[in-house]
């Protein structure tokens, strides 16, 4: 066997390692593609967790551009994110509306005692059905809504402050130009 | 205390990996002999301490410790314990310490039974199996810690380990694969180490034999049991899936399957020496691409574990660096490698050299398939393509097939010279018997397809063919009985595994030619009619597991107006994660399997069924673990055990 055929296997390797490292640098693992972008909001009638007399449904996200953050109390990383909700509910007139996912109304009614709603109400989703609807992976999830009801970006994971000003805020400028030059 | 105890264990194990990786190395290179010894004991300490540290974090998982991040993401008071334990391996962290702590084994393992090595080689082998070890622990140390505390706010509750996880599969699942991908590190740092050396003769495939035919065997059975959880555990009724982490572990099989071979021929003739050292390169490369593959996220899979980017480009590294170096130094040392032996074109080594090529085109059909949609995403600016059944179909089967046929008539010939004439006059005959006894199987039994007879045809071929093969070697034996116990194992362990893949293809064409399947809606008392089994919905109610809520469907099968059984298909909805999962009912039996899963429900007290009706379809496994068993059997054969009772002797004799 020649020297130079043995350098073919190595040459192979080398091929298929730039493939690699190419098709790893260009993919952002933390970007979940999603059905659901440009899709109007799910249809739903919920019970609101807040008043459990009032039932809601989709036309009540409409009107205004919007957050929707799916939480639980099982949910540790919600009460993470709990503050940074707080936070954009105190400082910009977004308003934020929970989907409370898979979880028991009564302990989520303490748990928002107990660290503050961020909330302008809650959709009680109870049997995670429009978990299920949205293809929600786990809580905390959070959707941007704008004001005719279709979802514009999602994030799974914790909402931090550099997520709401580097992906949220650009969204929300660009939507709320939108609605004024119409 | 215990998790710190177990992150301390596993620097300490890092450290261990460190010194076996360099001082054995050294100790050849200096020819200090005691340097050189350290190999057989610091395999031991490297063990112990992944060990503890494994077993630290099954503690905190035993005990609800959910400070621990890991166990809180992976696990719940709720689940059942043997779910608490293998839970553990449940996510990237915890599978990667199984991952060490089994390259830990490996390396032990190694150091136990290579007595009757020399010392200089011993040293050589194990130093390069302490190389992989550091990168795989401070893979986890750097990137993958799963003793990371989340303090001071920890969870009181655990988000509870994913559903479809949650199942006997899963517990013997990932162990027996990562036996087989770390196990094919052994047959890689032998040629390394022969590489190394420069001494490479057949001794080193003689020893990589035993170890290959096991960590391949360990591989064929974690193959079989994925293949066997996604049947009866995704709900879909499949049994293979092309999915890029199925395509993963596949890939070394094939590898495995023709290093083998090779290292039979290498063994026994002294050819294909270059070949067979690369291909256990490629084998152990495979196993590394798998893992970058399925903990990257480059591609998405249902098996692919949480994604982080710092994490694959360490393994892109890793792999890098191992790969890279043991093909320059292929490059640079396999020159001066030449095989002695001649043989003819028609000869027993010309037959297994077509065989390793098939194979390796089949293994570069299943990576392009699998990298392809990774390189046009790259090309075309991030546009999704997906490269599914179809492609393999097209391209993977038809290589399979002539493969499979070429296993018909390749344990018929013989090393050096099999003349043509004698071959085609003995096997002739046997086909054409194969094909009018397949053509009238498959035509009264079922109805007349003709790759389906075809393949039944080489399946029965092959079986004949061994029968054939176990008659001509007692037929000259006077006490044929006596002659039958006392064949090599290694010989019993060819058959049965030739065998096992006769019977696994057997069950994959019965299953994908003529099987029935039927989505339905079904109200209570609506009967659906397939395969002569009358299968009647009974209606659905609410029934309530440890940790789920469900809906259980009740049908009652019938043949004939007379009871099969009754089945009851689940939908369950898990409490802490809310995710959905589909419980199939199966009635398993030799000859097909009832299989109904529960959909939706649809409106007024109708639900969306599925049922099918699978024959042959147990025969997937049962051939796997033929095959399996068989690769076991080689290793018991005297002949490695011969090697033992020479190194007692040796030990003895200086005394």
């Amino acid at each position: 066997m020649n020297r130079r055929s043995l350098l073919i296997p190595l040459g192979v390797f080398g091929v298929l390692v730039l493939v690699l490292a190419v098709g790893f640098t260009l993919k952002d693992p933390h970007l979940l593609p999603s059905q659901m972008i440009n899709k109007p909001f799910p249809a739903f009638t919920l019970k609101s967790l807040e008043n459990p007399n009032r039932t809601l449904t989709e036309a009540d996200i409409k009107g205004k551009v919007s957050l929707v953050n799916v939480w639980a109390t099982w949910c540790a990383n919600c009460v993470i994110e709990n503050p940074e909700l707080l936070r954009i509910r105190r400082e910009t007139d977004l308003p934020i509306y929970g989907i409370n996912y898979n979880d028991d109304p009564a302990e989520a009614i303490k748990w928002l005692a107990h660290y503050k709603s961020p909330y302008d109400f809650n959709i009680v989703d109870h049997d995670g059905r429009l978990g299920i609807d949205l293809g929600v992976y786990g809580a905390p999830e959070t959707f941007l809504v704008d004001a005719n009801g279709v979802i514009r970006l999602r994030h799974v994971g914790i909402v931090s402050r550099e997520d709401f000003e580097d992906k949220f805020l650009p969204a929300i400028r660009s939507l709320t130009q939108e609605g004024a030059g119409s | 205390m215990i998790a710190e105890l177990g992150h301390f264990c596993l620097i300490l194990a890092l450290g261990l990996a460190a010194c076996l990786a360099i001082i054995p190395a050294l100790g050849v290179r200096l020819g200090n002999e005691s340097w050189m010894r350290l190999s057989a004991s610091l395999p031991i300490g490297l063990f112990l301490f992944v060990g503890m540290s494994f077993a630290c974090l099954a503690s905190a998982f035993l005990t609800d410790d959910f400070s621990v991040a890991y166990v809180a993401r992976n696990s719940n008071t709720l689940l059942p314990v043997y779910y608490k334990f293998s839970a553990l391996w449940g996510a990237h962290e915890g599978s990667f310490l199984l991952w060490s702590l089994i390259m830990a084994g490996w390396t032990l393992a190694v150091s136990l039974f290579s007595g009757a090595l020399t010392l200089d080689m011993r040293a050589r082998v194990l130093s390069v199996m302490g190389v992989l070890s550091f990168g795989f622990i401070l893979f986890l140390l750097a990137t993958s810690d799963p003793f990371e505390r989340s303090l001071p706010i920890y969870p009181s509750e655990g988000r509870d380990l994913n559903p479809l996880l949650q199942d006997f599969g899963l517990i013997v699942h990932p162990p027996m694969l990562y036996m087989g991908y770390v196990g094919l590190s052994v047959p890689f740092s032998f040629a390394i180490a022969t590489l190394l050396s420069g001494r490479l003769d057949s001794a080193w495939a003689r020893w990589s034999r035993p170890w290959t035919n096991v960590a391949w065997s360990f591989l064929t059975i974690g193959i079989t049991l994925g293949s066997w959880w996604a049947y009866y555990e995704l709900g879909w009724g499949g049994w293979w899936f092309w999915d890029a982490v199925e395509n993963a572990s596949f890939m070394p099989w094939l590898i495995g399957t023709a290093l083998i071979h090779s290292l039979a021929a290498t063994e026994k003739r002294g050819v294909f020496k270059s070949w067979t050292v690369l291909l256990a390169i490629f084998a152990f490369s495979f196993s590394m691409l798998g893992a970058f593959l399925v903990r990257s996220g480059v591609l998405t899979s249902v098996h692919a574990f949480a994604v982080d980017p710092e994490r694959g480009l360490f393994i892109l590294a890793f792999l890098t660096i191992v790969v890279g170096s043991s093909l320059t130094l292929y490059a640079v040392k396999a020159a001066g490698i030449k095989s002695v032996a001649g043989f003819d074109f028609s000869s027993r080594e010309m037959f297994l050299l077509a065989n390793n090529v098939l194979l390796v085109v089949a293994t570069a059909t299943v990576l392009l398939g699998t990298l392809s949609p990774l390189a046009y995403e790259a090309l075309t600016d991030g546009r999704k393509i997906s490269v599914g059944p179809p492609y393999f179909n097209a391209v993977f089967v038809p290589i399979a097939l002539l493969l499979f046929a070429w296993m018909a008539l390749s344990p018929a010939t013989t090393w050096r010279r099999t003349p043509w004439a004698r071959l085609w006059k003995r096997q002739v005959p046997i086909l054409i018997g194969s094909a009018i006894v397949a053509t009238a199987l498959v035509w009264l039994l079922a109805s007349f397809e003709f790759v389906a007879i075809f393949v039944v045809t080489i399946c029965l071929w092959i079986v004949a063919g061994l029968l054939l093969d176990v008659a001509r070697a007692l037929g000259n034996k006077r006490d044929r009985i006596a002659a039958f116990f006392r064949m090599p194992l290694s010989m019993y362990g060819m058959w049965l595994a030739h065998l096992g893949i006769a019977v696994s293809v057997l069950g994959i064409v019965t299953t994908i030619y003529f099987s029935e399947e039927k989505d339905v809606r079904l109200e209570e008392g609506m009967v659906v009619e397939m395969a002569g089994y009358a299968f009647a919905f009974e209606g659905v109610t609410q029934g309530r597991g440890p940790n789920y809520l469900s809906d259980v469907g009740k049908v009652r099968v019938t043949r004939d107006g007379k009871d099969v059984v009754t089945l009851f298909p689940e939908k369950r909805r898990y409490m802490s994660g809310g995710s959905v999962m589909t419980e199939a009912a199966i009635d398993p039996s030799p000859f097909r399997d009832l299989y109904v899963a529960l959909g939706e429900s649809v409106d007024n007290g109708a639900w969306a069924v599925r049922v099918h009706y699978k024959p042959l379809v147990r025969w997937i496994w049962w051939g796997g673990i033929l095959v399996a068993f068989g690769g076991f059997l080689t290793v018991a054969d005297k002949r490695y055990r011969a090697i033992r009772v020479k190194r007692a002797m040796a030990v003895g004799a200086p005394a």
